[in-house]
């Protein structure tokens, strides 16, 4: 690849890392406590929440990982965003936000704990610190094969500076530090990438030109010539959309299951509105976060699409996407590669800059999730229960810096043992999944116990591994990606695969926890106020302006993703 | 928090869109072939430029940033009187 980066392409970079550093310095004087460093001192006002809520999961998989699909799959990507998130946000904002933020937990996990007991505490923790480590590391590595096979840089290179700017920037400013650079990410990421959807959609002579080129690439797949531009239509059958599920285990398994299991639970954004100044402010953040997830379909899908149309169909610039040696399409570089083509110098520079900030912006989501956790959640917990706040303060600060060089450390065992990564990875989403049945039998049923609750977490997590070890996806070898103990079941796709592993995960967790809560001694009701929904007082002062109700606010938006789904049917 | 996040974007994004117009109105005008003969630079760093102005301006205009009561005498006395009417509210902490 020849791209020839000049001066100011780099001094826009500079000026990126100039600010990102900066941003860290000068909160450094504002951390004094813990509750600084971890949770923002609970000052965030609802729209940085907000924007640092999305940002946070504005990683590169999700900007390249969409973009990807978006010409893997066309259009029905989007269920990602107007099924698998903007619902779940709402919900997050309107039903759960006031016993997180209400209770005073400073975690997830400790949510588990205030609710049920240690060893539910525990169990979370434990799974959850280990996760965002390797998620961050996965992160790093990503980024570094990237920037060496786009640019020729040094992978040793990429991942120290990367690693070195978000260890300092939350080394120093803490939560703050990460919140207010996750907003600084979110704008660039939007400036960075808008230009490459006005110059694709130019180039492939407009929308209609762009549904003109979908036909043609869903005819040459064997498929019917609306289903890269229609996301329902072809939903009836697996068989009949390139995704290879059907629309039961797409609303269930991924707009409920997954969805709900990921924005309710994941401490990785809900980080983010604990951090409020008010509990309106908290609850108000998961949907100032949905107004922009429903748009960003437009800023990430339609690249990948825009990609493969012109692959297909091709523009005046004769843009098409890369071959794998095997033949197939190189999806994970729509992206990068439309940027290359379309960018000249200087929106060059801001396009990999916002590229730059969308990696460093996971990465950061991670390391903070983590040094919370781990300082709250183990080591308060079971190894030092009674020390001043300046020593968790400096705990805090020490756990960055492991969780960084960590995160390193898991990059580089990622260029060694692919597999390895892979297995970690599906190891926790067993344990993920089943969350989401314990959070709401958590807070809308006053009768559910811990043990109740530790052994739905448990059987919920071993369900999950049996289906995966009972089903594989046509075309899968058995192993990693499933059939490891007997192949009763063949799904048309992986995808459908882990949402039905999803579907069984919760199901089994939500009938354990009944079964055995029921067997169990509740916990007095009063012991449950501000935890549990029907025990917990409705908020007495609601706000009379209608733009500051969640739950108003909440239908209109949840209406307006609704019309989105009719709209590209 | 001390530090008001709308001043820091508006001055990254006002630099960086006055670096990209002035680029695009002053530099080379034949790189413009692979953006389909369009100076992307010039036009899209006014926007860029334009965004981070208007939010200088707003971290201007008042200064919305975080001040805990209790850094200020008049917050104080606010608070102290709160308290002794019991109409400290629940959402404010």
């Amino acid at each position: 690849m020849n791209v020839q980066l000049t001066f100011i392409d780099w001094l826009i970079m500079a000026i990126y890392l100039v600010f990102v550093l900066g941003v860290g310095f000068v909160l450094k004087r504002h951390m004094k406590t813990s509750t600084d460093f971890f949770l923002s001192g609970r000052s965030i006002p609802a729209w940085v929440g907000g924007l640092a809520f999305l940002s946070a999961n504005l990683g590169a998989q999700e900007v390249i990982g969409m973009a990807a699909s978006g010409a893997k799959y066309g259009i029905a990507t989007s269920h990602f965003y107007w099924v698998g998130a903007v619902p779940a946000m709402v919900f997050l904002a309107v039903f759960m936000m006031p016993f997180y933020y209400g209770s005073r937990a400073r975690s997830v996990p400790e949510y588990l704990k205030l609710r049920f007991d240690e060893k539910t505490r525990g169990f979370n923790a434990i799974a959850f610190a280990c996760m965002t480590v390797l998620s961050s590391g996965i992160s790093m590595y990503a980024m570094g094969l990237l920037l060496n096979l786009l640019l020729g840089w040094d992978f040793t290179a990429s991942v120290w500076v990367s690693a070195a700017v978000v260890l300092i920037y939350i080394f120093f400013g803490g939560l703050t530090s990460a919140i207010y650079n996750e907003v600084l990410q979110f704008f660039l990421i939007v400036f960075g990438f808008a230009p490459l959807v006005f110059l694709g959609l130019k180039d492939i002579g407009g929308w209609e030109g762009l549904q003109v080129g979908l036909a043609q690439v869903a005819t040459a797949q064997g498929f019917a010539p609306g289903s890269w531009s229609s996301s329902w239509a072809h939903m009836g059958n697996p068989a009949d959309n390139p995704m290879g599920v059907e629309w039961f285990g797409l609303s269930m398994g991924l707009g409920f299951v997954l969805a709900f299991g990921y924005w309710c639970t994941d401490f990785l954004v809900v980080q983010r509105a604990m951090a409020a100044k008010s509990m309106s402010a908290a609850r108000r953040i998961p949907i100032i976060a949905a107004v922009p997830k429903m748009l960003f379909p437009f800023l990430v899908i339609l690249p990948g699409m825009i990609a493969i149309a012109l692959t297909y169909a091709h523009g005046t610039t004769g843009f098409s996407l890369p071959q794998k040696p095997d033949g197939g399409f190189n999806y994970d570089l729509a992206m990068p590669m439309m940027v290359f083509h379309y960018f000249p110098t200087g929106l060059l520079g801001l396009g990999l800059t916002a590229l730059l900030a969308s990696f460093m912006s996971g990465m950061a989501g991670n390391v903070t999730a983590f040094n919370t956790v781990w300082t709250y959640d183990i080591y308060q917990s079971y190894i030092r229960r009674d020390a001043t706040d300046a020593h968790y303060l400096w705990v805090g600060r020490v756990t960055t810096v492991v969780g960084v060089g960590l995160s390193v450390l898991t990059a580089y065992a990622a260029t060694r043992f692919n597999n390895i990564m892979d297995m970690l990875q599906l190891v926790f989403a067993f344990v993920n999944a089943p969350l989401l049945g314990t959070f709401l039998l958590g807070m809308f049923w006053p009768r559910a116990t811990g043990h109740g609750a530790f052994v739905g977490l448990l059987a919920g997590t071993l369900a999950a591994a049996a289906h995966h070890g009972l089903t594989l996806a046509k075309g899968s070898v058995p192993g990693l990606k499933g059939g490891w103990i007997q192949v009763t079941h063949a799904y048309t796709s992986e995808m459908a695969q882990n949402f039905w592993t999803a579907i069984w995960a919760f199901g089994c967790c939500v009938a354990l926890t009944l079964f055995v809560s029921l067997l169990t001694k509740p916990r007095a009701k009063a012991e449950l106020r501000g935890l549990v929904y029907s025990l917990t007082g409705r908020q007495a002062a609601r706000d009379t302006r209608w733009y500051m109700r969640p739950a108003t606010v909440g239908v209109i938006v949840l209406v307006f993703s609704l019309i989105l789904n009719v709209i590209f049917w | 928090m001390g530090l008001d996040i709308r001043f820091v974007l508006g001055l990254m994004f006002l630099v960086i869109g006055c670096l990209l117009a002035g680029f695009g109105w002053l530099g080379d005008q034949s790189i413009y072939k692979r953006s389909l003969d369009f100076n992307v630079n010039l036009w899209w760093g006014l926007v860029i430029m334009v965004f981070g102005a208007s939010l200088l301006w707003l971290s201007r205009r008042h200064t919305s940033a975080m001040r805990p009561s209790e850094q200020s005498k008049e917050g104080r006395a606010i608070e102290a009187r709160e308290h002794s009417a019991g109409l400290e509210s629940d959402d404010m902490h």
